[in-house]
């Protein structure tokens, strides 16, 4: 707590909106990671001027301060770290204006990215990203970690739906990148803030592009005897000059875990299964669905599974987007992964992956975006076990390695933040990270923008790093 | 110190850059050209050139790998053999396209130019082989150089060698016209249209997919198939809000749902704010403080 800091906010917002209690920054200080950090005071500004003052009190004070979205990160991104100050959005969330002839909208940051696209539902409209977590994370933390979601295949992760943005700076001041406009002039700040984990300042307004929806959609099942031929098929695919709409794949456990949970019919002996969902014109989805079928069938697809209707096609996207959930069911707790290697190599990664999960003794699940390549290895596991922590720990080391040799990188969507930050140099150089640092010294020189993330400390420039107690990067 | 050139393999570079990064140096001005169609070197500064070539086409992968120097006709001849395009404007050299950033007539439909670059190793400020990104369309390890890059105009970086994303070429690919139109209402009538251009009276249209879509399509918004866009009218790029390109005066022809807007009469972009300049200068001097890389042109 920072009782000099905290009546400097209360001055500055609505004293109920600043918050001091013990629970209150316990809960603050946390996100979806397991990592845990140490809040010095929660703030929920209304405005963009509000979350200016709570970024100059932090400036006078001396304190780092963190923005916050809904808290759903993987990456430990918004984990306060010393006492920082929490500067929540989640009250900042009005959709301020949309165009629906341009196909853009204004948004507040604390908008929560389905919320969007189910106010723009009846334009015909929706907002692409559409990570597993839509139903509560917001379009500033879709933003800050430049988020994707199956249907990014064809139609690109966040940073391809951002056009403008108003951003408070570190040191107080209001700026605008990008905008309605298509080229600026000079340097492409926009495109430069979108990933930046929080680190460049704190985004009070978005300008979203708004994207069609396609008159014509097919989702398809297809279940295979090895994980091999699903991933071949899925290189296939796109070495055929087709982009699907979503091409997701489950394995064998995973299927299990979900069909016992949803009663959607899946096939319960099939090694993996690929969802694939064609999305356009008539013509080009009826042509695109038949060819692969048949470049299934080739990699030895047994059933083809195509819904029927809108309900059918609703249950299996359910499959999916629920599956975390079913996994629930097996071992209370989980460690979601998320790296990307080139999609020939799936096949051997995975095999890779199992082999780490087997040796680690866990148990692994793989429902991941194979049409892109981005892996979401799972591990479940129950804590209480003695020791298991530690070989979590270890296996994800090894598969975040495993992918990186496969020519891969890091992370797909969840993003850096402190749970990959020592693992930067696995895919940088020296004066790579130097590089990045310059990034973000441009854009904060005062290093108060949550400090100690994405950064492994040789980057940062001689700032003392403090990972909290507990903590496992 | 000087990185060594990367390991050959998946994904990762291939070009020696080194010898690119020597003749860059660590002092004294030095500027980059690629075939001079982007304004080219500044003058009166020692002069390099990025290398050229094409080191690898990943059809499955969607990517292709090449030096900066490669001309983009070039690039896109060799994708055509693979069935794969580029989302980059033709003619210049690859380099020079991503370092101005500006797309050509299909950016509704493919995107901006600074969707294409996933991976870039360019030579530093201080002569240091530097790589921004990854070889992976997904990838959001670390901040986004490359964004930072593309449309830097050399200022922060001489690029070397980079990694793009390619497109499956369409099937079927065919410009329309319709004499009589208002902008919007063709605009959207039509779903993912490439581009749609208007000039004050007439609409043309890009449409690209199956065969039997595009007719169908063109057929609804009563459209007429044509060879191609109109000429472009060359006094002025402008960047503008697509929801005011009804009301520009003069003669033009307007990107819909764009806002680029290629104008006969001069234009001068509107200032950006005070501390936005800033912001872009302390960008600048954190990669090249003694201000040599393409010295005099505008972050
Ligand atoms: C079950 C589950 C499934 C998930 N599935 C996906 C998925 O499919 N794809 C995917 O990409 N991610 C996924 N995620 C991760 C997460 O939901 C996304 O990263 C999401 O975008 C985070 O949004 P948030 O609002 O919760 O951000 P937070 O967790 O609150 O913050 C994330 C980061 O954004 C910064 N930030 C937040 N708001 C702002 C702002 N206004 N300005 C500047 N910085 C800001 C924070 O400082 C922090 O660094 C999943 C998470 C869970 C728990």
């Amino acid at each position: 707590m920072n009782e000099a800091l905290a009546a400097d906010l209360r001055a500055a917002l609505a004293p109920d909106r600043v918050r001091t209690n013990a629970t209150e920054l316990g809960l603050y200080g946390r996100d979806a990671s397991n990592i845990e950090g140490s809040t010095a005071v929660v703030c929920f500004p209304l405005t963009t001027s509000e979350v200016q003052a709570a970024v100059r009190a932090a400036h006078r004070h001396g304190v780092a301060f963190v923005a916050r979205g809904a808290g759903t990160g993987l990456a430990g991104g918004a984990i306060p770290l010393d006492h920082a100050l929490v500067i929540a959005t989640t009250k900042m969330n009005r959709v301020l204006s949309v165009d629906p002839v341009n196909r853009m909208a204004w948004v507040e940051p604390g908008v929560l990215n389905l919320d969007l696209t189910r106010q723009v539902a009846h334009l015909g409209l929706h907002f692409a990203p559409d990570p597993s977590s839509q139903q509560s994370c917001s379009i500033g933390g879709n933003v800050a970690n430049n988020s994707g979601g199956p249907h990014c295949l064809s139609d690109g992760v966040t940073a391809s739906h951002v056009l403008g943005l108003e951003v408070v700076l570190s040191d107080g001041s209001v700026v605008q990148f990008g905008g309605e406009a298509p080229e600026e002039d000079g340097l492409d700040l926009r495109g430069a803030f979108v990933g930046s984990e929080g680190m460049f300042g704190i985004a009070t307004k978005v300008l979203v592009r708004l994207t069609q929806n396609a008159p014509t959609v097919k989702t398809m099942l297809m279940d295979f005897s090895s994980v091999e031929a699903g991933a071949q098929t899925v290189s296939a695919i796109i070495a055929a000059g087709m982009v699907p709409a979503a091409l997701e794949m489950m394995d064998q456990l995973c299927v299990q875990a979900v069909e016992a949970y949803i009663h959607a019919g899946l096939p319960l002996d099939a090694a993996a299964v690929l969802l694939v969902e064609v999305a356009g014109l008539p013509a080009g989805v009826a042509a695109d669905t038949e060819r692969i079928v048949e470049i299934g069938r080739l990699h030895g697809a047994g059933a083809v599974r195509i819904a029927k209707d809108e309900a059918e096609r609703a249950l299996l996207w359910k499959g999916r987007k629920t599956a975390f959930g079913a996994i629930a069911r097996i071992k209370p707790n989980y460690y979601l992964h998320d790296t990307v290697v080139p999609r020939r190599m799936l096949p051997e990664v995975l095999r890779q992956v199992y082999e780490i999960a087997e040796r680690h003794q866990l148990l692994v699940m793989n429902v991941f975006h194979a049409g892109d390549g981005n892996l979401h290895p799972l591990l479940v596991f129950d804590k209480r076990e003695p020791g298991v922590m530690e070989r979590v720990h270890a296996a994800g080391e090894e598969i975040v390695r495993a992918s990186v040799a496969a020519g891969g990188v890091l992370s797909g969507e969840h993003g850096i933040g402190l749970e990959k930050r020592d693992f930067m140099p696995m895919m940088f150089a020296p004066a790579d990270l130097a590089a990045q640092a310059a990034m973000r010294r441009g854009f904060d020189p005062s290093g108060l923008a949550n400090p100690f993330k994405v950064l492994p400390s040789a980057a940062a420039c001689g700032d003392v790093q403090h990972v909290p107690d507990g903590a496992w990067v | 110190m000087r990185r060594r050139a990367a390991r050959t393999g998946w994904g990762v570079g291939v070009i020696d850059l080194d010898a690119f990064a020597a003749e860059v140096g660590a002092e004294g001005p030095v500027t980059i050209t690629g075939v001079g169609s982007r304004g080219g070197a500044v003058p009166g500064v020692r002069t390099v050139q990025a290398p050229s070539g094409i080191q690898w086409v990943q059809p499955d992968e969607m990517i292709v790998c090449c030096g900066a120097g490669t001309p983009v006709d070039e690039l896109v001849a060799v994708l055509a053999e693979h069935h794969q395009t580029a989302a980059l404007p033709c003619g210049g050299t690859v380099g020079g396209a991503l370092s101005l950033g500006q797309a050509d007539l299909r950016r509704l439909g493919y995107g901006p130019v600074r969707d294409v670059l996933l991976q870039a190793r360019y030579v530093s400020a201080a002569g240091e082989v530097v790589k921004a990104g990854g070889p992976t369309v997904k990838n959001v390890s670390g901040f986004d150089l490359c964004r930072l890059l593309v449309g830097s105009r050399g200022a922060l970086g001489f690029l070397g060698e980079v990694i793009l994303r390619t497109r499956p070429v369409a099937q079927c690919s065919q410009w329309f016209h319709r004499e009589a139109g208002e902008p919007f209402e063709v605009f959207t009538q039509l779903h993912r249209p490439v581009s749609v251009l208007w000039d004050g009276t007439g609409v043309w249209a890009l449409l690209e997919g199956h065969p039997d879509d595009v007719s169908a399509q063109a057929r609804e918004a009563s459209l007429a198939a044509v060879d191609g866009p109109p000429p472009l009218p060359g006094g002025s790029r402008r960047s503008i809000a697509p929801a005011s390109i009804a009301t520009i005066p003069g003669r033009f022809v307007a990107e819909v749902g764009v806002g680029t807007v290629h104008h006969a009469e001069p234009w001068v972009p509107p200032r950006r704010s005070q501390r936005v300049l800033d912001l872009a200068l302390a960008l600048k001097h954190e990669f090249d403080p003694l201000g040599r890389l393409n010295p005099g042109i505008d972050v």
